[in-house]
């Protein structure tokens, strides 16, 4: 009897939190199509000027019109291969070096003062410098996307690579573990949960630089789309452009967190 | 029998910011080959430091120690570290596999060598998972079957059943002392605890408080094989318990006045 009773309590809290669940879940999908909805009716009911802030559901049949006449996929298309290559370019060498400076203090030492110095200097406040050196071509950004990933990506892999517990290392020494063993199954796994935190905060620095380097330097892409639909008041068009970008700061952080789960099962 | 560890005059100071702190001071001392030595000492007496020496994870300040060695490719030691040495990003099977893999063995021997210690501390069930997933008993089993899955010549432990409840202690101890029995190893092993002690080792090497040095030599004449009943029945583990306990008991008072003074 107390045992059948017992169950049923289990069961209602069980049930319980299962509700709690499902409303967390709904809250975090209201919050964005409440703001949508706001915006929807002060914009519809001229509440706020509609030239300005046009309705969602006008911006959305702007982007299914750009949609079907194949512009806008040329602009994402382009954005998406800088953001991917620049992105690739900065963060395989400061995983690399990170690595090699998290293991070798002599190179940390050596290194760290250069990072301190250029970490600061917004990127894209050398575009000029780097649009002189590498052309106003593709290279200038993706270089410039690259150089402002690279930092937080390096200063979390040092910093992955130095808290991994000393008794770690001492493990691998004691088995025998060559250099290339420290590095790959020791440093890289160990600092890997670091690390991702840093390649979590380069993917968002990447949106932003893309956006403001195609602003100033591109003739095509989403920072070019908003730049210039702005300049001609196209502002649904420039909306388009503002709502892609935030897409695809959703959906790149979708995806690192995926491939975090499936390179740091362990956590 | 031969003799396999052989130690002698070594001393090793920590020199740091204008002080010199001795840990361990002229340790001398020979373990024959298959024999079960227990290092028994108050805390801070430099045991693990001596461990350390011979695990080549630090370097002596002077005197000099060797291991025989037997067959030429077996490494010639392996350790079971005092905190979790279990490595959190390797599964239960890669940690056992650690060693054998470094050492570039063919991937048939190591797959063998493994399955056969997992199966032996009773972890073949938990290969494919992680160490998170596991209890702390299970962790230090993983860590006890990495050192004799790499087939060292001697095997360093540093209390690794001293973060155990009594309950898993037992079990482990017992464990040990069966896969001890079947691979004859050299084994040195340090514990604070004196029941242990007598339930493991054929010599207690007891040491004084730091600078650490070894200033008796007990043999544990108790007959093998061993369990924790009749251990504790034995009227001869008795009397070398009292004897140990005494000891230990004047040289944490020697080590107070030490610190004091
Ligand atoms: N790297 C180091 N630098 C300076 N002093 C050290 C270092 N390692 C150990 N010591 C000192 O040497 C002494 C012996 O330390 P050790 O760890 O060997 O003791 P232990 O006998 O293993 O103690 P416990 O039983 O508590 O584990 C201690 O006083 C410790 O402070
Ligand atoms: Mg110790």
């Amino acid at each position: 009897m107390s045992e059948s009773k017992a169950i049923q309590l289990e069961k209602q809290e069980w049930r319980r939190q299962r509700r709690q669940e499902r409303w967390k879940q709904l809250l975090t999908i209201a919050s964005p199509i409440f703001l949508l909805l706001v915006w929807e009716f002060l914009s519809r009911t001229g509440l706020v000027d509609a030239r300005f802030f046009p309705p969602p559901t006008a911006i959305i049949g702007t982007f299914l019109s750009m949609a079907a006449s194949g512009e806008l996929f040329s602009h994402i298309g382009i954005s998406l291969f800088r953001i991917i290559a620049g992105f690739l370019l900065g963060v395989i060498p400061a995983i690399s070096l990170g690595l090699l400076m998290g293991l070798y203090s002599p190179l940390r030492h050596f290194f760290s003062p250069l990072i301190m110095a250029l970490m600061p200097i917004p990127t894209l406040a050398l575009l000029p410098i780097i649009l002189i050196v590498f052309g106003v071509g593709e290279t200038s950004k993706v270089v410039t996307i690259a150089g402002s990933v690279f930092f937080p990506v390096i200063i979390n892999t040092v910093a992955g690579v130095v808290n991994i517990d000393r008794i770690y290392l001492d493990v691998a020494r004691n088995y025998g573990a060559s250099s290339k063993d420290f590095f790959l199954k020791i440093a890289l796994p160990g600092s890997l949960p670091v690390m991702m935190e840093g390649v979590q905060m380069g993917q968002a620095i990447a949106l932003l630089t893309i956006v403001a380097a195609e602003m100033m330097g591109a003739n095509a892409g989403i920072g070019y789309l908003i730049w210039t639909s702005y300049k001609a008041f196209l502002l649904k068009e420039m909306f388009v452009g503002l709502m892609l970008i935030s897409l695809f700061g959703y959906l790149f952080s979708l995806l690192l967190k995926g491939i975090q789960a499936k390179v740091v099962p362990w956590k | 029998m031969k003799e396999k560890i052989v130690i002698e005059a070594l001393t090793k100071a920590f020199y740091q910011k204008e002080k010199i702190h001795t840990a361990v001071e002229d340790i001398t001392v020979s373990i024959r080959d298959g024999e079960f030595v227990c290092l028994v000492g108050p805390s801070g007496c430099g045991k693990t430091t001596l461990l350390r020496i011979i695990a080549g994870l630090i370097k002596e300040s002077s005197g000099s120690y060797n291991i025989q060695r037997e067959k030429k490719e077996s490494p010639l030691q392996s350790m079971v570290f005092q905190e979790q040495g279990v490595i959190p990003w390797l599964t239960v099977r890669e940690n056992v596999a650690f060693g054998l893999k470094m050492r570039g063995l063919d991937k048939r021997i190591v797959k063998e060598r493994t399955d056969r210690f997992l199966e032996k501390v009773g972890l073949t069930a938990y290969a494919r998972q992680y160490p998170k997933e596991l209890s702390g008993g299970m962790k230090q089993r993983v860590s006890i079957a990495r050192a004799f899955a790499n087939d060292p010549e001697i095997l360093l432990m540093d209390e690794p059943f001293g973060a155990l409840d009594e309950q898993n202690k037992f079990i482990l101890q017992e464990e040990l002392l069966h896969i001890w029995a079947e691979t004859k190893k050299t084994v040195l092993f340090i514990t604070h605890s004196i029941d242990e002690a007598l339930l493991l080792a054929d010599r207690v090497l007891l040491m004084s408080a730091g600078p650490g040095s070894i200033v008796r030599d007990i043999t544990v004449d108790i007959e093998r094989p061993r369990t924790m009943e009749k251990v504790r029945a034995d009227p001869r583990a008795a009397e070398l318990f009292v004897e140990i306990w005494n000891h230990l008991q004047e040289e944490v008072q020697k080590g107070r006045k030490g610190n004091s003074s």
